[in-house]
This record gives structure tokens, sequence and C-alpha cells, in this order.
């Protein structure tokens, strides 16, 4: 059983990845990792793909990891990690290790839900004892605000930019988490940094249970997103509670919603202070707005009826 | 004592991998490497080896797992072919720029499009500037014993780099030959104990692997790497010498065929080189000073001592089992131009393209290369520099 979270445990712990990293101010991908990593009770080595995380944190010669970690290409940080993680049972197997261990890989939603989607599903599959972890920030930010699948429909992005002909994205993203409680493993998750609490429970319970475990958390972007340095966490809260990132789990084939909002907000209310989807409040593009709106609702209602099937 | 056995190329590797026994191997199934690893995890669900498998969704991933589990500190073997080496391409250069000592074995096949399973050599040909090591086999003994003599070399600690073992695909890979096989404890004693060096797996000690590096240092970096390329022959002869005390079996960077008084002679790699070396038998019989040079060691190219072995000769055919588009000589072909460039008096130079696909190279085709060669050394004309041989129209 994992142990509870407390912040007197959590104040006592080293963090693990070291100020001075060059990530933007207001990023939530080093706020994530450094949350994901506190909730470890076990030592951890990490394995990043090709993204905003890995080149800002590892500019040769300097590291922000204070724990063994690996970057080798951007599609590839499951098959990686799965590498690492076999040689420590096959050097367990033979005696040569006996530590305790706990394995991690961290993508963007580019190297996950795009290029590395492959390489994620075959390592689940295979049954590693490893976490993924995405952080989602809605486009390829590294190389500059491109179209990924994770976009959100009617952003504004510079491949798909909002014109006078096309308003943004007009397909709804990718639905990453569901894919991946797909594969019938342990142990799917979507958290926020907002919720930390909610976060570093998960991933606590993540590290603890064996075999390939995925979380899907938002990570606001103030450049992609088109919004202010200082409103990272309140975005992402807000993403919560319009329900546009529900927070939810899939543990062992059971979904349980982890944070249901006392009133859920318009999606608008997400939406108004990122520069992302300014267009979509000109009158022409209201359909896009309502097409949002109707997404949100399908599939919370959606999540919200797959849980009553397993409420006992 | 030896073991003498009948076996195919591929059961040949198969039984060195088992016999080097390694923590970790992940593989990706291809024609003809796939029965490579069949035979080996057969031995891993049968308790023959101590080795995890990964068994991968890609070669990609195939090469990006070997690169996790050797960064993590162990031994790491794979097998590929043809697209599969292809689909690993980015993944090679990372291996070799992370300096991981991952032995590979490429039973040589063609590339799409067309698409063909045969053997040639454009797979590995394209991989050859990847910072790997490159191995060339003639026939089944030569690809069991370049096995066992890469985990020695590519795990050495002044140089730890991956190695390439190659074989022509079917034509070695699925033909039986006789050849001798080592004591498993004469394996293990050659290749010796693993050594780590930074292991993500020390916890004491984490390391960062793969950081970015930019235009104020990436180019050291580039330039560190190839100056341990120039150790690498050293290496390889050094494993040699140990190898042949255990195997009474010669190596060298490259081997000659009655090359010392030749004056015309052909480069060729692999299975072809034993077709070449009767031909070369016949017309000693009838008086022409023929000879052959077979690279071994093709990455690192050892340019000076090739260049050094050839120089006397009049007239030279490097035969090619790849071509190279866009305008371009053969691959092996270059290479050779290139080691004797420095040379004021040198060999004439042909090329010739052949059997690609799986095309049959047969003793006609060592004739008329022989032939054209003497006719180039009495008169110094020379028609065609490039040629493809044994094709229609």
């Amino acid at each position: 059983m994992a142990k509870p979270l407390s912040l007197k445990e959590l104040s006592k712990k080293e963090v693990l990845i070291s100020s001075g990293h060059r990530m933007c101010a207001g990023c939530g991908a080093p706020t994530i990792v450094k949350m994901v990593l506190l909730a470890s009770d076990y030592p951890v080595i990490a394995s990043n793909a090709t993204g905003c995380l890995e080149v800002s944190t590892c500019i040769s010669d300097y590291t922000a990891w204070k724990i063994p970690w690996i970057h080798s290409a951007f599609e590839n940080a499951a098959a990686t990690i799965s590498g690492v993680e076999t040689m420590y049972r096959s050097l367990k197997k033979q005696g040569k290790i006996n530590k305790e261990i706990k394995f991690v890989a961290f993508g963007g939603d580019g190297g996950t839900y795009d290029i590395g989607l492959q390489s994620l599903s075959g390592a689940m599959e295979r049954g590693h004892d490893m976490l993924y972890v995405c952080y989602d920030n809605g486009a390829y930010m590294n190389t500059g605000i491109q179209r990924s699948s994770a976009t959100p429909r009617g952003a504004d992005t510079t491949t798909r930019p909002a014109g006078s002909v096309i308003p943004g994205k007009t397909e709804q993203r990718k639905d990453l988490t569901k894919i991946m409680a797909g594969h019938n493993i342990p142990y799917a998750a979507q958290a926020s940094p907002s919720h930390w609490m909610d976060l570093m429970k998960k991933a606590r319970k993540a590290f603890e249970m064996p075999g390939p475990k995925f979380m899907n958390i938002i990570s606001p972007c103030n450049r992609g997103w088109r919004s202010r340095t200082d409103d990272s966490i309140a975005l992402s809260r807000l993403a919560v509670e319009t329900c546009y990132w529900p927070l939810y789990e899939v543990e062992n084939g059971i979904v349980k919603i982890t944070f249901k909002p006392k009133k859920k907000k318009p999606v608008v209310d997400f939406l108004k202070p990122q520069g992302r989807f300014k267009h979509l409040f000109k009158p022409e593009n209201e359909w896009v707005l309502n097409k949002l709106q109707e997404d949100i609702d399908t599939e919370w209602d959606r999540l919200q009826k797959e849980e009553s099937l397993f409420a006992s | 004592m030896a073991k003498i056995v009948a076996a195919t190329g591929n059961e040949a590797v198969a039984n060195a991998f088992m016999q080097v026994n390694p923590d970790v191997s992940a593989a990706y199934p291809i024609t003809p490497a796939t029965d490579i690893m069949q035979r080996f995890t057969s031995f891993v669900s049968n308790g023959k080896v101590k080795t995890e498998m990964i068994l991968v969704e890609s070669e990609h991933s195939a090469m990006s797992a070997c690169i996790g589990a050797s960064a993590a500190g162990g031994r790491v073997m794979t097998a590929t072919s043809s697209q599969g080496l292809a689909l690993m391409w980015e993944m090679l250069f990372i291996a070799s720029g992370l300096r991981l000592p991952i032995i590979m074995c490429v039973v040589n096949r063609a590339l799409s499009a067309p698409l063909n399973i045969h053997g040639d050599h454009s797979d590995a040909m394209g991989a050859r500037d990847s910072g790997w090591i490159q191995l060339w086999s003639e026939n089944a003994q030569e690809a069991y014993d370049n096995i066992i003599q890469a985990f020695r070399i590519g795990e050495h600690m002044d140089i730890r780099l991956p190695v390439m073992v190659c074989l022509d695909g079917f034509i070695i890979s699925h033909s039986i030959e006789r050849l001798e096989y080592l004591e498993d404890g004469e394996v293990a004693n050659f290749i010796g104990n693993f050594k780590e060096l930074n292991p993500l797996l020390d916890m004491e000690h984490p390391v960062s692997y793969g950081p970015l590096i930019l235009p104020d240092y990436y180019m050291e970096f580039r330039k560190a790497q190839d100056e341990v390329e120039s150790k690498v022959s050293m290496v390889v002869l050094e494993a040699a010498k140990d190898f042949e005390k255990i195997s009474g079996r010669k190596y060298g960077l490259f081997e000659t065929y009655r090359l010392d008084d030749a004056e015309i002679g052909i480069v060729i790699l692999n299975s072809a080189a034993g077709t070449s070396k009767d031909t070369i038998d016949e017309f000693r019989n009838r008086g022409i000073k023929a000879g052959l040079l077979k690279p071994r060691l093709y990455r690192p190219f050892p340019y000076e001592k090739i260049g050094e072995a050839l120089k006397h000769l009049k007239a030279v055919c490097v035969l090619d089992r790849a071509d190279a588009f866009g305008g371009s000589y053969g691959p092996v072909f270059i290479d050779i131009a290139t080691s004797l460039y420095p040379y004021k008096e040198k060999p004439i130079l042909i090329n010739k393209i052949y059997g690609l696909g799986g095309r049959d190279y047969l003793p006609e085709h060592a004739e008329h290369v022989l032939s054209e060669l003497a006719e180039i050394a009495k008169t110094g004309k020379v028609d065609t520099v490039k040629e493809y041989i044994g094709v229609r129209g």
C-alpha cells in the first residue's frame, strides 16, 4: 500500500529537478516533474522524449536532473525506458543488483500522442514496470506551437493558424487516456498541477503498482496558449472546473472520477484568458465554441456514466 | 576443444549469441535475420541463457530499447536486416554518439522499392557512416567468429562503440556449412565480464545521457568521436590476436589472397570473395598474376593499410553489391579510390555492380572481370569505369 502523502513529509524530501533549468517562466512541465518525482517513495530513473523539457533541463555540461536520466530521441521515451527497466530486471534476477528502483518516462503531447504512440503502446503491452507521464500542453511547443493530435478544437497554431477561411484546428482532440486505458494496463489517470494532491496521490499509487502505468497531465504553456506567465495554475484549474480536463483514474479497469466540480463552468471561462482561442469569440466562429462545449458535455456525461457502472 | 558442426550462418550467429549470453536483447522479426532471433528466443524459453528479451513492436523501438538497456549497464545484442536497419537509422547515430557497445548482426538484404528479401549490401552500406564499427563476414565461420570478437572490440574501454557484424542474406544466413564452435568457457573467457561505464542503474552516481550540445561544443564532441574511431584498428587487431590463440583462425583488418605479387586484383566483400578466389586460382594456373583483397573492418575503413596493400597493382576492380545513386560509384569503390589517392604510382581502378537483390555471382562473372583487368593492365585503357554485371540489357 502506498503511504499517505503529507505536506510535512513532502517538505522534507529533496526536489529531484533542480532550479536553474531553462524552462520558460510559468511552464507547467517542471512543476509536474517535481510533483511526480516527489510522490515516489522509491529511487527513480527517468527517460525523456525530445522536447521542451528535455532541451531545457540538460544542456551540456549542466543537468537539472538529480536522478539518472536518459534522452535518446523524440518518439521513443517509452521504448528507451523499457530497455533500462529490462536491464534492471535482468541484473536483479542475476543477483547483481538488489535495490528497488522505479522507472518513469516523460514526454510532451507531440512525443506521446503522435510520433511516440507506437513506442508507448508497445511498451505498455509488453508489461514493463514503468510509469509514462505525458505533459500535455496541446501542441508542438518546442518547435514553435504547431498543431498536434492533442491540440483542442478551435486553437490557433502555427501550422493551422486561425485565418479568414479556417478557424484554427477544426478536429476534436485525440483521447489518449482512453486509448491507454484500452491497453488494459493496471493504471491510467488524468491529472492537473492545480490539483496537486490529486496528482501526487495518483503518481504515488502508480509507482506503487507493478506493471505499466500511464498518466496524462495537463501542462499550461503561456507561449503557446498566449496567456499570462503567472496564470498557469489558474488555467489548469479552469481546465478541470470546466471539465475540459476531467480528473479521473482507471484502476484495473474501474473508472473513478477523482474530482467533480460543484458547478461545471462553461468552457469559455477556460478559453477566454488564452490568446489561442481569441478568434473564436468573433460572431462567425460561434459554431466552433458551441462544438467545443458539446464535445466536453458529451465526454463528461460519458465519463460519469462509465463511472456509475462501477459504483457499488 | 572445438566442436565441428554443420550449420547455417544464422544458426552459427545464434549459437555465438548463446555462448556470449548477453543480459538483454531487443528484437523485431525481419527476413532473413528473423531466424537468428527465433533460435535465440528458444534458448531463452528453455533456460539456456540468462538473457531478458524485449519483443518490441518495431526495429526503431528495438534499437531504442537496446540503447536504454546498454546505458543501464549490461551486455546487449540484436539482429536485423534491410528495412529494419533502415528504420533504426536514426537510432544508430544515437547508439554510437552515446558510445554504447551494442552488438548487432546485420544479415544483409536489399532495400525497397521494389521489395526484395534477398541478399545485397544496400542496407549496411546505408549505415556505414553512422559511427558503428562494421565487421563483414565471408561465411558462417567468419560470422560466428566476428560476433564473438565484436563484444571484445565494442566493449573495449578505449573505444566503447557499437559493432555491426554483416553476413550475406540467404547465401550465408540460410546455407549449411561446416564450421567450428568454440567451447562455451573459451568464449566466456575471451569476452570477459562486462565492464560498466557510467551505468544509469548506479543510483549513487546519477548520470544524464543524451544532453543538448549547441554550436559552442558540438564540434569538439564530434572531433572527440572521430579520435575514438582512430583507435579501433588497434583494438580489432588485438582482439584478433587473442582470438587466434583460442581458435587457430587468423583475422586482420582485411584479408589478402595471392595479392603480394599480383598485377591485377579484385576487391570484394563477403560471400562473393569465395567464388572470386576460385577463379583467381584458375587465372594463376594460366600464369596470370591475379589476387584479391576482402575488407573485414569496413568501418572505420583502414584507408592507409589498404592503400598500401593495393598500390603495387596495375589494375584493380572493386565489386560492389550495392549501388550509390546520384551518378556516383559503388561505396566500396569510393573507399578504395580514396585509399589509393595519396600514391603517385597506383593501379587503374574500375567498378562493377553485381548481385543486387540476391542475383547470383558466378565464376563466369569473376572471369569476365579478371579478363578485363588483364587487358587493362596490358593496354592501360579503360572503356567504362562503372558497369553493372550479370544484368539484362
